[in-house]
């Protein structure tokens, strides 16, 4: 592991900033292969060199909304401690940074959640020295994205969640009122069913991707429990709240086979659904096209027992423990995304719907004051969970995913279905910690 | 120096060759070989692995419910495909081969969409023709009768996405193989079907199950063993007709999308066990292969 002390690190992030006052003092603009500024008309000896800069290489994920990269490179370039290139990454990014991560010094700076795969092969640095000032700030949920065994290893960029979006004038027309528990959920897709409009809309696959989480959570259960060492959904409960998930799809209230998925907004804008689970993000199209008939609400609890929930989702910039510039990387991580507090609010909230990650900054934002947009920032402070988390491992994920497929789609018995998850998440936690 | 004419000859062979055999050790031999090497080691999220586990990653997979159920989702597409691919592109074949006029027009309609992207033809399939929608082409006829517009790909009771599967796979590739057996059908001697007329043999089916089909036999053979491989290989339209960013169903995978989930799956890469499942899977293809080619005598077939 290439994590340093905190020591080393304000050691190597002063010497950084010393560099760059030089370099910001003569007309040299620091990039590599400039020439020195003349010296012809001026006496006595040539002044010293300035040091230069050494080159990141910084990769994001290609965000949908316009202007956004314009402005991370707007963002690297003005860095004075480092030359940063900015890469954008269309297509399965996910994929592209665990391989790259495996044997590459390429990025230095990525996005990511993190895996504790990559904690054990040593593949990422651990930021606690960087974020352990401002450690408060930043929403529980979206800083356990980031935490494997206590320490963490990315700086939360933004938070991104997931509402169930409603029109008030449809449920009005239905008699219907917004759904508090699971069974008014199913209840208001069964009554608003009808003139060639579904209920509801939570993917094409029934649901079974989006509303795993939040039906663990209805019921007050979890993926893992705190601590990530036990099975969170070893419960009868979970087989009752995952159980629902085929009454919805028995029932021909959900819209499948829809020409987009759940994580965009046009089967809702279309009015091929009269609800639909999606996106934050989406939020600036359904206002273009609905104006105010529009409305959010968290997942519904299961019970009394049970609570309503949110999930959220957070990139956080990482270090590459291959990167041969760790300690310059870490100061350029420390920069954006801790210090430059009017960058973050900008990042979060002007290109597209997203809130940002860190607290103080969330009342901070403009956008974020009234009407929907004011409730989804509600529902994160208050029913935020983690989908997953980074101890939730691929092979957990694909049985729980399976199971849950089954019972939704197969009508299989939820309990044999739950109970067989579990043993495979519980193989996988014995594998992991022993 | 002037070099003898068999050392020009073999710098020419090594010239042509050289480039392509390095590229085939680069990019073939040597990743199946390093795949090999990692299914003997707990290799997750790296490809430099040293915790060696013998064949543990193999008895994981022989045991993996999911492994194996995607054996069987892949049995159920055979069992559809082979024969349905089968008996269409023969027919084809034998269509165009009867045709006096604008043969070569019909060969080419035919064998145009082997040409293109399954990707393609997999987003044309599940996002126009078969959408869950009422706009949807499918839906939209059934519409005309008054029907209600049907889930094609999120229904599993009846099974509906396996429509939606097989005729892709099947627009796809029945050019190609109807272009095997019209080669085939030209071979065969005008005096055969000359002297079975003669012998008062009865033309069409009769004709065709005497004469024609036994002298498709190679082609025939080639055909079916052709299509079993490529079944077994099916990725592009079950990847891309029913996965979706967050996932994908249980019940519609074959084994190259479980694999590939395992292996290079966004969510952690366990290399070990991905290449322990291909080469299991590469096994019981050419076990397959060689007990189809026994069983139809596929030695004495392509002698014939």
């Amino acid at each position: 592991m290439q994590s340093r002390s905190r020591r080393s690190f304000l050691t190597l992030a002063g010497t950084a900033a010393v560099g760059a006052v030089a370099a910001a003092c003569g007309s040299n603009t620091g990039r590599l292969g400039d020439p020195p500024p003349s010296t012809a008309m001026s006496a006595g000896p040539p002044p010293s060199k300035p040091a230069a800069k050494v080159p990141l290489q910084q990769w994001y994920h290609a965000y949908g909304e316009d202007g956004v990269q314009d402005a991370v490179r707007g963002y690297a370039a003005s860095y004075p401690g480092a030359t940063v290139k900015v890469q954008w990454n269309p297509g399965d990014y996910d994929s592209k940074i665990v391989t790259a991560l495996q044997n590459s010094a390429v990025p230095d700076v990525f996005e990511a959640q993190v895996k504790i795969d990559w904690v054990r092969q040593n593949q990422v640095v651990a930021l606690d020295d960087l974020i352990g000032p401002v450690k408060n700030d930043f929403s529980p949920a979206v800083l356990a994205a980031q935490t494997v065994e206590g320490k963490v290893y990315g700086i939360p960029q933004a938070t991104d969640t997931q509402v169930l979006f409603y029109r008030p004038s449809l449920l009005q027309a239905a008699g219907v009122q917004p759904p508090q528990t699971v069974d008014e959920l199913i209840d208001a897709a069964g009554k608003l069913s009808r003139d060639g409009v579904k209920g509801l809309f939570a993917g094409n696959d029934g649901g079974v991707a989006t509303l795993t989480g939040p039906l663990l959570w209805s019921a007050g259960l979890d993926y893992l429990k705190p601590g990530g060492r036990e099975v969170g959904f070893d419960d009868p409960r979970a087989a009752t709240a995952l159980g629902k998930l085929r009454t919805l799809n028995a029932n021909s209230s959900l819209l499948l086979g829809a020409p987009t998925d759940w994580s965009d907004a046009g089967a809702f804008i279309d009015g091929l659904c009269a609800m639909q689970w999606t996106g934050l993000w989406n939020m600036p199209k359904i206002r273009d096209a609905f104006n105010d008939d529009f409305a959010v609400l968290p997942f519904p609890k299961l019970d009394n027992s049970g609570a309503p929930s949110v999930p959220v989702g957070a990139y956080g910039a990482m270090v590459n423990a291959k990167s041969k510039h760790v300690a310059e990387a870490k100061a350029f991580v420390k920069w954006l995304w801790i210090d430059q507090t009017t960058d973050q609010l900008e990042f979060a909230t002007r290109f597209g719907f997203h809130l940002p990650a860190r607290q103080s900054l969330i009342d901070k934002a403009d956008t974020l004051r009234s009407g929907p947009a004011a409730d989804v920032a509600r529902f994160v402070k208050e029913n935020s969970h983690l989908v997953g988390g980074p101890v939730w491992t691929q092979q957990a994920n694909t049985a729980l995913s399976d199971a849950v497929a089954k019972i939704a789609k197969e009508g299989a018995d939820p309990v044999a279905q739950t109970k067989a998850a579990v043993t495979v998440a519980q193989s996988e936690l014995k594998r992991l910690f022993g | 120096m002037k070099l003898s004419r068999k050392t020009r000859e073999t710098l020419a062979f090594w010239g042509f060759v050289g480039p392509f055999l390095i590229g085939l050790a680069v990019f073939a031999y040597l990743p199946i070989g390093w795949s090999v090497y990692l299914s003997f080691f707990d290799a997750r999220n790296t490809v430099t692995p040293s915790v060696f586990v013998g064949l543990d990653n193999y008895a994981h997979m022989l045991t993996d419910g999911p492994f194996l159920a995607s054996l069987g989702t892949f049995s159920v597409f055979a069992l559809a495909i082979v024969p349905l691919t089968f008996v269409l592109s023969l027919a084809l074949a034998a269509g165009v081969h009867q045709l006096r006029f604008a043969r070569a027009f019909f060969r080419s309609v035919f064998f145009l969409p082997f040409a293109c992207s399954y990707v393609v033809a997999s987003l044309i399939w599940k996002t126009s023709l078969f959408s869950g929608v009422r706009y949807g082409l499918a839906n939209t006829v059934l519409g005309l009768f008054g029907a209600d517009p049907v889930a094609w790909t999120g229904t599993v009771d009846p099974p509906l996405y396996w429509i939606v599967l097989v005729t892709a796979r099947l627009w796809l590739q029945l050019g190609f193989y109807m272009i095997l057996f019209l080669a085939a059908l030209q071979r065969i001697p005008g005096r055969l079907y000359e002297a079975a007329w003669l012998d008062g043999a009865k033309p069409a089916w009769q004709v065709f199950r005497h004469i024609t089909l036994p002298q498709l036999r190679a082609t025939s053979v080639a055909v079916l063993l052709l299509n079993l491989i490529n079944a077994y290989q099916a990725f592009d339209e079950f990847y891309n007709i029913m996965g979706d960013s967050r996932g994908y169903p249980p019940f519609a995978r074959p084994p190259l999308v479980y694999l590939y989930y395992t292996s290079l799956g966004s969510g952690g890469q366990d290399l070990g066990r991905g290449s322990a499942g291909a080469v299991l899977l590469a096994l019981l293809i050419a076990l397959v292969t060689l007990a189809q080619g026994r069983l139809f005598r596929f030695d004495r077939g392509a002698l014939s």
